[in-house]
């Protein structure tokens, strides 16, 4: 498992894209925000913790179909299908490539991103927490989706539309843990049902993913 | 007979109107279906009974 | 030869939806119409609400057939996904296009009430927020079922998708509650409806909820039969093709 999790983590550094687009994203939708919206500080500090969580889960999206799409297309999914270890767990590992290589940067980077964003200081912990906190789920979600999407020529829309109404909840709970910290407010509870989601997520969802490829491999 | 709506008349004759229109297209949208694939069924089932008459044909489909 | 156990039960399915298709349809028609003509008619204009209050003999039960029919597409990939009864999955694929327009109906009919009554089509209260997810769980499973071209694929993939994504709009659901509440305070938009509804609305909503309800069965059965029908028909074509 762990050298599947390297190999993973190798092709999506070497292949290019995958790493850095989703990081590019997320800056982007940082630096075009204020320019739509209008440069006062005041509306963009209230707006922040929203934008940078959408922005977040955008990312995220933009690289899902490639989780499972690549391995399909040259066969070696179904290797793994039938490898002695359990599909469930290659769904685990791929999901958990998948966050290193784009949930994990993106919490790293939203400190900054919250700076042009003008996000008062006192958030900064919360942001980083809640999205350390929050994107597993995204990714496990996420891979659930791109499990349903995979046998599809031309899955990428559909997927975003399967998986963005799935991310509604830790989206909801996400954003709120960074808006009542900010604001000097009590978080323990979505931080609580935050991390709920991405519990019961990676420990229910890959069962549903990896059904979902074998019958995508039938 | 009419109730006076008084001044609400849009909101409740809009309300009834746009169900009807959604409720509307919806049945016929699945009557016009359900007509279409009957006859193309029919049709299909005809002609293999002429042609082939093997009996897994016969069973019909109704 | 597969197919014969294949089509024994959607056979007496046929039979069985064929004659109930008629009833339903009828005392649809007739319970919609009874209903909708004594609330539009013969009831009277609520003293907060004035005649806006008609608009409920098409919300309410458009609101809970809405939901009803996302339980029931439950219950159909559940017995589809266990016991492999093409019929059930089949019923899944026809109520979801029904169940979509009915939350249409109750978000549209929810717009045109809200306007006059709070003061705007839109607002972000929790049972609104929630019906318009549920819009959207909708039309990812229409979407998925149209985009998967082998029948069996696409009726486990959204049997499984149908699953998740009803454990997620509960979720959804309870997040909006949390979100809106832990936001604005107090904007508590909906209405104590069974509380304070007085039997002159009570009974006329009956009879309108038990019009959707029929009309709900009747949509669904007359959705089957075609689907069973288009199975059967590119079955059929596919054994003409390989010769």
């Amino acid at each position: 498992m762990i050298a599947l999790l390297i190999r993973d983590l190798r092709l999506a550094v070497r292949a290019g894209g995958g790493f850095g687009l989703g990081l590019a994203f997320f800056l982007l939708v940082a630096v075009l925000v204020p320019l739509g919206v209008g440069p006062e500080g005041r509306v963009l500090a209230m707006i922040a913790p929203g934008i940078l969580w959408v922005g977040a889960l955008l990312a995220c999206l933009l690289s899902l179909d490639r989780i499972f799409a690549l391995d399909f297309e040259d066969g070696s999914l179904d290797l793994l299908a039938t490898a002695p270890i359990p599909l469930e767990g290659v769904v685990a590992v791929k999901a958990l490539a998948h966050w290193l290589v784009t949930g994990l940067p993106l919490t790293l980077a939203a400190p900054v991103l919250a700076v042009l964003l003008n996000l008062p200081v006192s958030g900064f912990g919360w942001l980083v927490l809640s999205l350390a906190i929050g994107t597993p789920a995204l990714s496990v979600i996420g891979a659930f989706g791109a499990a349903l999407t995979v046998g599809l020529k031309r899955g990428g829309l559909l997927l975003s539309l399967l998986v963005l109404p799935l991310y509604v909840p830790t989206l909801i709970f996400g954003a709120e843990v960074v808006r009542r910290g900010t604001a000097g407010l009590e978080t323990g509870t979505p931080l609580a049902l935050l991390a709920a989601i991405t519990l019961a997520s990676a420990a229910l969802l890959p069962f549903a993913a990896a059904a979902a490829i074998r019958v995508n491999l039938r | 007979m009419m109730p006076d709506l008084g001044k609400y008349a849009v909101a409740v004759l809009g309300s009834y109107a746009a169900t009807a229109a959604l409720v509307a297209a919806l049945v016929v949208l699945s009557l016009w279906r359900s007509a279409q694939v009957r006859r193309a069924l029919a049709e299909v089932e005809a002609r293999q009974a002429q042609t082939a008459g093997a009996p897994a044909m016969a069973q019909g489909g109704k | 030869m597969s197919s014969l156990w294949e089509y024994a039960n959607p056979q007496k399915f046929m039979g069985l939806s064929g004659r109930m298709l008629p009833w339903t349809a009828a005392l649809s028609s007739l319970c919609l119409t009874t209903g909708l003509i004594w609330g539009f008619f013969f009831t009277p204009d609520d003293f907060r609400q004035g005649s806006t209050v008609r608009i409920i003999y098409l919300h309410v039960p458009a609101a809970m057939m809405a939901i009803n029919a996302w339980v029931m597409m439950l219950v159909a990939s559940l017995v589809w996904l266990i016991r492999r009864h093409h019929v059930s999955a089949l019923a899944a694929k026809a109520a979801a296009p029904v169940g979509l327009i009915f939350t249409l109906i109750a978000l549209v009919t929810g717009a045109l009430w809200g306007q006059p009554m709070w003061g705007t089509w839109w607002a972000w209260d929790p049972r609104l927020t929630s019906f318009l997810i549920l819009t959207l769980f909708y039309f990812g499973y229409i979407a998925l079922w149209s985009a998967i071209e082998d029948p069996d694929t696409a009726a486990d993939l959204t049997g499984v998708l149908c699953i998740v994504g009803s454990v997620f709009a509960v979720l959804s659901r309870y997040a909006v509650n949390f979100w809106n509440q832990g936001l604005h305070q107090g904007a508590s938009l909906s209405l104590d409806r069974q509380e304070n509804i007085s039997d002159v609305f009570w009974f006329p909503l009956l009879v309108c909820i038990a019009g959707f309800v029929l009309l709900f069965v009747a949509l669904v059965l007359l959705r089957t039969r075609t689907e069973i029908r288009a199975r059967r028909l590119s079955a059929l074509l596919a054994r003409e093709r390989m010769g």
